[in-house]
């Protein structure tokens, strides 16, 4: 009952909105009680047990086997978690809207809503539709409120998503029609109760879709040309909903469901992971140290840090799969926070070129303060959680297949990562020096800081950097139960 | 249990201060200033009781746990050497916190500066106390990140803003080397605690090539946060930074970490020769070459700077010739004499109203006397002058390269002579002689918060000489006449060093000889900028451009090739996104039934 009120409550809330509800108001109030639920429900939680709890079932078609079913495990949990936090952040700091105030705070909550309906689902029916409910308000944010070239932006990324979510419905049903008879359904316990029985041919052409699918929604590379454009003109709520929650939604879904059904499938591709992750690292590295602009310089970031959860994704063991979960959670805390404080700037500035800026950290000490936070938190300062699942990324990485005589692909592979670091904080630190320090231009005088309400959203995503990166054994505890138990899954 | 506590409090106490400093007391520079030296005073009494108690545990608890696989602890190494270091680094900072409260008294940004001092206290202490690697990295890297916001102190000029963003990225390129030791290290004895390491170093010496690589990544980290050549760059202009964080972060404390992280892993270090032949040759390149530069600069605190990239150098060549004991005699006993140097020209500058070019000063030695006696102390000991401490570490390190390896002593001692040289001409072109500039001729003594610190590092640099109260802190390597032959080239090069300077500096009003790749520091920054250009730039703005041309044209052609139907058909509906798009999703949802049901 209590995650049916949490997955229900913004999509209610985006409903009364439309139909007049005072619009601001109704959003936080929803946003908020969303995410007092979750930590209710985080506070609740049986951590012991690897088993879906708060579950609530209701048929929808008998005939075709379809329930609407949620529940939470310990790997869906942290995401709703991620998803309610940055709803809250996201809709407190949405400024005037100039045009359908009430349509966009609706389309936020929708974006909400769907991503917590999406991650809390347990019918592969309602998994996808709630992923797609959440993608439409999001081109839509894109297409009407964006900024520059807002249209062909939103034109992109609708077709580039679109099909990513076609490719990944192929290989959805592929799954499904893969699994003995017996076991075949749209409930995913049933299906993980199948694991180990699908062929390993299948499983590699499926893993193959799926990968793809997923991966153009996540912008693994080649397929992440859509995010920097995306991102650079999406209203910054838009910006943060996105690249902090909805995107996670491939990178969850090849946990929840390549990892425990299709693990021969995951051995096959490793290698062409391990090329395409490092493309995401190394490559789109590079190309985010050229980028001029503030907004595509946080859009490529953030298409470079996929790589990492790639990485601890690709080592298929448990130390790189929990750190792979832990990052995806702190980097959507983390990019949110920097897209938060660029849009602020732009709003004062409407310039994101780096080398107009400069020196605002005078003028705008607050801001200068949390965006030093978030850009030191996405580069791994030991104390932020990213830091604490990059190690176990790099340590889970480096021990598969190691042998003290010669480097095999994955230590390869994670020095390469590892120099990765080193790439993210030149681009960091340049753009945080070209931005916030050095001198004051002349015409950036009188800007004003973000206004004192801001700094709840503010110190909200920050705390929770901070507390899972000074604790990140509380995140550990939550998910090794239920990732255990996919990583021992039996080979046929 | 509770008495067992009291290095965590020693720990936290920082900590807490700048978070409250952070969150509460931003607004009142006062109050801020207070939180912060009341912290680091705390920690220093709770340091000496540590060090008085001589206790060696402290109760744990693990960061990182997955048993069996990976197992990251809180622990805290409580021996002799961590003991040491705790009361070094507590004491030296308490005396930098007082010192600051008058040179930054005037600051803008002063909470911000407390909080940063507090916030790298905590990391220091935090990189002594490490009882492993992965605890060790993060408080390195956190250290790291203080020095970042200090240097960056006053960001809005574009040289700190510079010079803390070539810290930090200098910093972590050592630090991918280090982590990556890490990683091998961890990989072949399965955990990251020293003291579950050294049983099963077995699997490490049977692979000697492994074993080296892993050690000299290891040193990778250490040459970055201690400057050695080729990481060296960003010391000098970390000087960017206010004098009293030079003072502390970049000579007396952070910048040996490198060295007390290799003192505290030697026991793998040492088991690869060919690694110590590498780190003993690094330390010398950078003593030797730092000590030339130095001959050559004009900027006091530049001067100063390339001092302590040479004196690292020894440290570091100490740690080479397998000899911690040494190494940490020399770190012990230069941290009170580079801090003491450090905050005298502090005193220097702040009486010259921000002035740093020697060649604009002269004659201080009427106006400012405590600062003069007190920085003259401090530079007897550098150049390495009996009966001060800098001489009987210089000597351990000297003796131990006479008996092992002769080429290196040499340059130990040459390096000697140019230290003896470019302090005294600092002395001389500072102090000595006629002033040189208005401001150096008005100049007044710093108040009673500067020169107070001054005259008890000055008492601690003079009794630091005696082997009895060092011999409290360090286990001092046996004492040599001092008319071994040793001891007697390095004065013999002491006198003839500073002889030439005397000489050669006195009542000159300008430079005397102009060396230009000494004064341009080998013009390894320009190389290096040469080197970067050519290659990350360079890989940056072509992968910039082939994924602008290549991949999104390839990419969003293939994409709207392969959905050129539903193009089409978005086309023909011509309404906005949603409707089109619903159409969409909507076909979406009948395939999957379609294919679900009737397959």
């Amino acid at each position: 009952m209590l995650l049916l009120l949490i997955v229900l409550c913004p999509i209610a809330a985006a409903v009364l909105i439309m139909i007049g509800a005072p619009a601001r108001a109704t959003a936080l109030f929803a946003s908020i009680a969303t995410l007092l639920m979750t930590l209710f429900a985080l506070a609740l939680f049986d951590r012991g047990v690897h088993e879906f709890q708060y579950i609530s079932s209701f048929a929808v078609s008998t005939g075709w086997g379809i329930n609407f079913a949620v529940g939470l495990d310990g790997l869906s949990l942290i995401m709703v978690l991620l998803a309610a936090i940055v709803t809250v952040a996201a809709i407190w700091f949405t400024d005037k809207i100039d045009k359908y105030e009430h349509a966009f705070y609706a389309c936020l909550l929708l974006i909400s809503g769907g991503a917590i309906g999406a991650f809390a689902s347990l019918d592969l029916f309602f998994f996808y539709a709630f992923h797609e409910l959440a993608l439409i308000p999001t081109f839509l944010l894109i297409g009407i409120w964006g900024n520059d070239n807002r249209s062909a932006a939103a034109w992109k990324i609708t077709i580039y998503l679109a099909l990513g979510s076609f490719i990944l419905l192929l290989g959805l049903i592929l799954l499904y029609q893969s699994v003995p008879i017996a076991a075949r359904s749209f409930d995913i316990r049933t299906l993980q109760e199948a694991a180990g029985q699908i062929a390993p041919e299948a499983q590699r052409h499926i893993y193959l879709i799926l990968l793809i699918g997923f991966g153009i929604l996540v912008s693994l590379f080649p397929f992440h040309t859509w995010a920097p454009d995306a991102y650079a003109a999406a209203p910054a709520p838009a910006a943060m909903l996105h690249a902090g929650v909805l995107k996670k939604f491939g990178l969850y879904g090849l946990l929840r469901l390549a990892i425990p059904l299709l693990p021969a499938g995951a051995h096959h591709w490793t290698n062409l992971l391990l090329v395409l992750l490092l493309g995401n690292i190394i490559y789109v590295g590079l190309v985010t140290i050229a980028q001029k602009r503030l907004d595509r310089m946080l859009g490529y970031s953030s298409v470079m840090h996929m790589g990492y959860i790639f990485l601890g994704i690709a080592s298929a063991n448990l130390l790189g799969v929990t750190g792979a979960s832990i990052l995806i959670f702190a980097h959507g805390l983390s990019i949110a926070l920097l897209f938060a404080i660029a849009g602020e700037v732009r709003k004062r500035t409407n310039t994101m070129v780096l080398s107009d800026l400069g020196g605002l950290a005078k003028v705008m000490p607050l801001a200068g303060l949390a965006f030093g936070f978030g850009a030191f938190a996405a580069i791994g300062l030991p104390g932020f959680a990213n830091f604490a699942a990059e190690v176990m990324i790099f340590f889970g990485a480096f021990r598969n297949g190691f042998a003290i005589e010669r480097f095999h692909i994955f230590q390869v592979a994670t020095v390469l990562a590892l120099w990765g670091v080193v790439i993210s904080a030149v681009y960091m630190l340049r753009a945080y020096r070209k931005v916030f320090m050095g001198a004051l231009g002349e015409r950036w005088r009188n800007l004003v800081d973000l206004r004192p309400g801001l700094r709840l959203p503010v110190t909200l995503l920050i705390v929770a950097l901070l507390w899972f990166g000074f604790y990140p054994q509380s995140l550990v505890r939550i998910l090794s139960p239920v990732l255990q138990t996919y990583l021992s899954t039996k080979q046929p | 249990m509770i008495d067992n506590n009291i290095a965590w409090y020693v720990l936290f106490a920082p900590l807490i201060a700048a978070a409250l400093i952070v969150v509460f007391t931003r607004r009142s520079k006062g109050l801020s200033s207070f939180l912060s030296c009341a912290a680091v005073l705390a920690s220093f009494a709770g340091a000496c009781l540590i060090f008085a108690r001589k206790e060696d545990a402290a109760p744990a608890l693990n960061w990182i746990e997955f048993p069996g696989l990976f197992v990251v602890p809180l622990g805290l190494v409580l021996d002799g050497l961590s003991r040491m270091m705790l009361v070094v680094v507590t004491g030296i900072g308490a005396l930098i916190h007082i010192y600051s409260l008058g040179y930054m008294r005037n600051d803008e940004g002063k909470s911000r500066y407390f909080a940063a001092l507090s916030l790298f206290m905590f990391a220091m202490l935090g990189i002594v106390l490490s009882n492993n690697f992965v605890m060790l990295f993060i408080f390195w890297e956190l250290v790291g990140f203080t020095s970042y916001v200090l240097i960056g102190h006053w960001f809005d000029r574009d040289a700190a803003a510079e010079a803390a963003k070539k810290a930090f990225i200098t910093n972590r390129i050592g630090d991918f080397g280090f982590m990556l030791g890490i990683l091998m290290i961890w990989a072949t004895t399965g955990s990251v605690v020293f003291a579950n390491i050294a049983p099963r170093l077995s699997i490490l010496t049977s692979n000697p090539g492994f074993l080296t690589a892993a050690a000299l990544l290891i040193f990778c980290g250490a040459a970055g946060k201690s400057a050695q050549f080729p990481l060296h760059v960003w010391l000098p202009d970390a000087m960017e930074g206010p004098t009293p964080v030079s003072a502390l972060i970049h000579a007396a404390t952070m910048v040996a970490a490198g060295v007390y992280m290799l003192a505290r892993v030697a026991f793998i270090i040492q088991l690869s020769p060919v690694a110590l032949d590498v780190i003993v040759w690094i330390g010398t390149i950078t003593a030797v070459m730092a000590a030339l530069i130095a001959t050559q600069q004009n900027d006091i605190k530049r001067i100063l700077a390339y001092s302590t990239l040479s004196q690292l150098g020894y440290m570091v060549m100490a740690i080479g010739l397998s000899s911690s004991d040494a190494a940490i005699y020399h770190l012990f006993t230069h941290a009170f004499f580079k801090a003491l140097l450090f905050l005298g020209a502090g005193s220097v500058i702040v009486a010259l109203h921000h002035e740093q070019d020697i060649w604009e000063m002269g004659g201080l030695s009427r106006n400012l006397t405590i600062t003069f006696v007190t920085f003259l102390v401090g530079a007897l000991a550098l150049m390495g002058c009996p009966p001060f401490s800098g001489f009987f570490s210089k000597d351990a390190i000297l003796a131990l390269a006479y008996e092992h390896n002769m080429p290196i002593f040499v340059l130990a001692l040459g390096t000697a002579f140019l230290t003896a040289f470019y302090v005294t001409r600092l002395l001389v072109v500072v102090f000595l002689g006629h002033p040189r500039s208005h401001a150096a001729r008005i100049s007044r003594e710093s108040p009673l918060v500067m020169t107070g610190p001054l005259i008890v590092l000055a008492l601690l640099v003079i009794f630091g000489g005696s082997t009895f109260f060092t011999g409290q802190f360090v286990s001092v390597p046996p004492e040599h006449d001092v008319f071994e032959k040793v001891p007697l080239l390095a004065i013999g090069a002491l006198v003839l060093g500073a002889g030439f300077a005397f000489a050669l500096y006195r009542n000159r009003p300008r430079e005397a000889f102009d060396i230009g790749f000494l004064r341009q520091k080998f013009y390894i920054d320009e190389i290096y900028s040469w080197l970067i250009d050519r290659t990350q730039e360079l890989l940056a703005r072509i992968s910039a451009f082939f994924d602008r041309w290549i991949i999104d044209t390839a990419g969003v052609g293939g994409a709207s090739g392969g959905t050129w139907g539903i193009g089409a058909l978005l086309r023909f509906v011509q309404v906005g996104n949603l409707q089109a798009y619903s159409f969409f999703f909507g076909l979406g949802v009948v395939a999957l039934i379609y294919f679900a049901v009737f397959r």
